[in-house]
């Protein structure tokens, strides 16, 4: 299981292949990678911050909890923080099962948790100005399917 | 001695990523109550508790979480990961 929150990018097609070699005996890899979309007002850079020890805490416990929830053999998650551009990656999820159900649903299990539980706050800088990024009332509600 | 801690836009509005008091708080409720009578820029921060989250020693609490051996109290509005 590897939990990595760093500041520098990644390849997720790189990521995903070493991860799924890494997994020989499982039948199902399912993985999501988050990117920074361009707005309408001309997106600069998207800025995350992040609470450096409860924040790898928090992705650890969310993890360990898929564990215990779905049968998986292994699963990854990579978070970034710091200044990003549009179009690159902001984070990625990976998980092998041997059956594509427990691997589907631990991923969007993690999705949800890592949106509205691990302390990461997102501030889209545009040519119009900064604001940071309201959470939205639909990711809140995700949480009460799991 | 407690560190309190605040991210995004609670920072922001504060002007510092954290800081260390002295505090005979019994609870969340009551720190929040102490800063928030200190400054404008406190009021203005803690202004509408619905608009924020509290971790205690880095897990997520209740404003009526206790702080009897809290070493750090973290503000901050909820999160946007993923």
């Amino acid at each position: 299981m590897a939990v990595r929150l760093e500041a520098a990018a990644f390849d997720p097609g790189a990521e995903l292949n070493a991860f799924a070699a890494g997994v020989p005996g499982a039948g199902a890899v399912v993985s999501f990678t988050g990117i920074v979309r361009d707005v309408a007002a001309g997106l600069i850079a998207m800025e995350i911050e992040h609470y450096p020890g409860m924040t790898e805490r928090a992705i650890a416990a969310i993890a360990e909890e898929a564990r215990g929830r779905w049968s998986l053999s292994d699963l990854m998650v990579i978070h970034r923080f710091g200044q990003l551009g549009p179009g690159e990656a902001i984070m990625m999820v990976a998980t092998a099962a041997p059956h594509r159900a427990d691997a589907f649903a631990a991923s969007e299990f993690l999705m949800d948790y890592l949106k509205s539980r691990a302390p990461f706050w997102k501030k889209e800088v545009t040519r119009g100005g900064a604001g940071w990024v309201a959470a939205r009332d639909e990711d809140e509600a995700a949480l009460t399917r799991w | 001695m407690i560190e309190i801690l605040y991210f995004a836009w609670v920072r922001e509005r504060i002007g510092l990523p954290r800081e260390r008091i002295e505090t005979g708080a019994a609870t969340v409720a009551e720190l929040v109550d102490e800063l928030r009578a200190r400054e404008d820029r406190y009021a203005a921060a803690f202004a509408d508790l619905r608009a924020l989250r509290v971790a205690v020693d880095q897990e997520l609490a209740g404003f009526d979480a206790p702080l009897a051996g809290v070493r750090e109290v973290a503000f901050f509005p909820p999160m946007t990961g993923g």
